[in-house]
């Protein structure tokens, strides 16, 4: 396992130098001029000539990509022009947010994800499965960022029901900092108020971000199911007078799991692609809404470090699934 | 023609199928049956915030412009987008990916290398920082989509591709002395070609959603194109009261992909062999 683990961490390794050669490229070949780009649209020459030199981009390619290498593994990202802020500072304290946003999202997507699954395949071709296919073909269908305005519209500006918008009130203090999601800060803090509060923030955003990892989870675990159904072993503890539901929600379910969980591992990037729609829409303060007002506001380092802060997530996310798939499936583990 | 009855006994992908046919229908025929041919672009500031009509069947959105005629013209734009960034992102990423997975050798290593880092980014985040950076509008957005939608494809292609190096035709194949190219172009590429159609007839409906929503953002689409992204975006401020002018570019956003989820559902399952034989 130990060996897994080393193997697993150094294969991630080209990946990120590839994600840093990346966003260098972005940042200084792709602008024709990085310097004016940097320097904004009012810039007089002079400042713009200050700034080329105080970047270095009057030095060689290769002397700039190690400084910049240096920057970044320093955690030195620069200031944010829009919020005057060094930049990891800014994306830090966002990104409780979007992890409280993204993990409530994914549970809700599995707890109801999983059992529909197993019911679709158990009812495989039942009208149950073909309603089952239909809306789960739908969620992957519907655009985020519209259907988070649709249910605003509906639940929030004309029936009242739930806030509109952020992750409290404005004005009103959050639960004192444990982990930075609200949710556990608030019961930590034993501030049930808060957390009904914070909760029902939460409601529409988690929502909306759900839909579609809820819809791939119930078609992986569907198509799990089925495979897994056919198997010998399945027969066996039917004829042996295993009752069936335990037969399918224990034995069975549990080996058609692999590749459910591999796949919330891919959904990371689908999650953290829609809390950038879904962010901006329900003003949420995490990093897709910041994404977002970075490049709105052309904040080329807050951009750059928003992709980078991801890229490296993403790819701990993945080295994170495969470990969970190695304990699942020690086939795995020899694989490497 | 066994597997046409095949597919027609799927109701959904029939469903999906239809749907395709007719929004391509809408969008070659669209511009000549529009309610308001005048009213798709120039504005009629009187007849602002029209509701629902017999007149305006969609209402008319902020600057008095039929929704209705504005939907249908976004359909040409979304297809075309769609199908231009899927075609770019196919002519990239199949060839790359025919080639690594049929060679070995350092340039093989180099295509798959840069694929995985590509792949080790959320689309979305590395699209909206390109189209960003090379100057915002629709020709960058769409430039930025495809730039990071071949690495799939690759992908895709590689994987087929090192499964069929070792089949015995192929290696029939190399002992008569077929050249690389004849080998990679006549002999492998129809048979990575299924899961290629596949993957191309979900990426249309998944490229319109993407495209729609950096139309949203704001750096997509560039008014007064009736981009349907940017149609929900412009109609934001006037919500609740003009829910209208943003429900039906949604739905038509939904309908669409709706349709490409369908279809490319019911293909994979009648071109993937395991599913087949579980089904019938």
């Amino acid at each position: 396992m130990t060996r897994f683990l080393l193997r697993r961490l150094l294969l991630a390794l080209p990946a990120l130098l590839g994600l840093l050669v990346l966003t260098f490229v972005l940042l200084r070949v792709v602008p024709s001029d990085p310097s004016t780009a940097l320097a904004g649209e009012n810039a007089t020459p002079e400042q713009i000539a200050a700034i080329r030199k105080a970047y270095g981009f009057d030095q060689p390619l290769w002397r700039q990509f190690v400084v910049y290498v240096g920057q970044v593994l320093t955690g030195d990202f620069g200031n944010s022009i829009f919020t005057e802020q060094p930049v990891l500072g800014d994306i830090t304290r966002r990104l409780p947010a979007t992890v409280e946003l993204v993990l409530a999202a994914l549970l809700f997507a599995t707890g109801v994800g999983i059992p529909l699954g197993v019911l679709a395949a158990v009812y495989y071709n039942s009208s149950f499965d073909h309603a089952v296919r239909i809306v789960t073909v739908g969620g992957l269908a519907i655009a985020p960022f519209w259907f988070a305005i649709i249910l605003q519209l509906v639940f929030a500006m004309d029936l009242d029901w739930l806030p509109l918008r952020g992750r409290i009130p404005v004005g009103m203090p959050p639960p004192p900092t444990v982990t930075g999601l609200y949710l556990i800060d608030s019961l930590v803090a034993g501030r049930f108020d808060l957390l009904t509060t914070a909760a029902r923030h939460m409601l529409l955003p988690a929502f909306t971000l759900s839909l579609g990892s809820l819809a791939s989870i119930t078609r992986f675990t569907r198509a799990g199911m089925l495979e897994t159904l056919q198997k010998d072993f399945v027969a066996y503890e039917k004829a042996a007078g295993y009752p069936e539901r335990r037969v399918i929600w224990v034995y069975v379910l549990r080996n058609s799991l692999v590749a459910t969980t591999t796949q919330i591992g891919l959904l990371f990037g689908a999650l953290i692609a829609g809390a950038v729609a879904v962010e901006t829409i329900y003003d949420w303060p995490g990093i897709g809404s910041y994404a977002v007002q970075a490049i709105l506001t052309s904040d080329y380092k807050a951009i750059l470090a928003v992709t980078l802060v991801v890229g490296v997530i993403y790819a701990a996310v993945n080295i994170a699934v495969d470990i969970v798939h190695a304990l699942l499936d020690p086939r795995v583990a020899e694989q490497l | 023609m066994l597997i046409v009855r095949k597919f027609l006994r799927d109701v959904a992908a029939v469903l999906g199928f239809v749907i395709i046919c007719v929004v391509i229908g809408i969008a070659i025929f669209g511009p000549f049956l529009l309610p308001h041919p005048d009213l798709v672009f120039d504005s009629d500031i009187l007849r602002r915030f029209e509701p629902p009509s017999a007149e305006f069947w969609f209402g008319t959105d902020n600057l008095g412009r039929d929704i209705f005629s504005r939907v249908i013209i976004g359909t040409r734009g979304a297809l075309m987008v769609a199908l231009t960034v899927v075609a770019i992102a196919i002519a990239i990423g199949v060839p790359l990916g025919i080639y690594a997975g049929y060679t070995t050798g350092w340039p093989a290593e180099v295509i798959m290398r840069v694929t995985d880092v590509f792949l080790a980014v959320p689309q979305l985040i590395l699209a909206l920082a390109i189209a960003q950076l090379a100057g915002r509008g629709l020709g960058s957005a769409m430039a930025a989509l495809a730039l990071t939608y071949w690495p799939f494809f690759c992908r895709t292609v590689y994987a087929e591709t090192r499964r069929l190096r070792h089949t015995v035709f192929i290696e029939a194949l190399q002992g008569l002395g077929a050249s690389k190219t004849r080998i990679l172009f006549v002999h492998v590429l129809p048979n990575v070609a299924s899961p290629i159609i596949v993957r191309a007839t979900v990426g249309m409906g998944f490229t319109i959603l993407t495209t729609a929503l950096l139309g949203f953002l704001g750096v997509g689409a560039t008014p007064p194109n009736p981009d349907w992204g940017l149609a929900i975006a412009e109609s934001r401020e006037y919500l609740p009261d003009v829910w209208w002018a943003a429900t039906f570019p949604g739905l038509a956003i939904l309908i669409t992909v709706l349709g490409f989820n369908l279809f490319g559902d019911g293909l994979r399952d009648l071109i993937d062999p395991k599913l087949r034989r579980s089904r019938s």
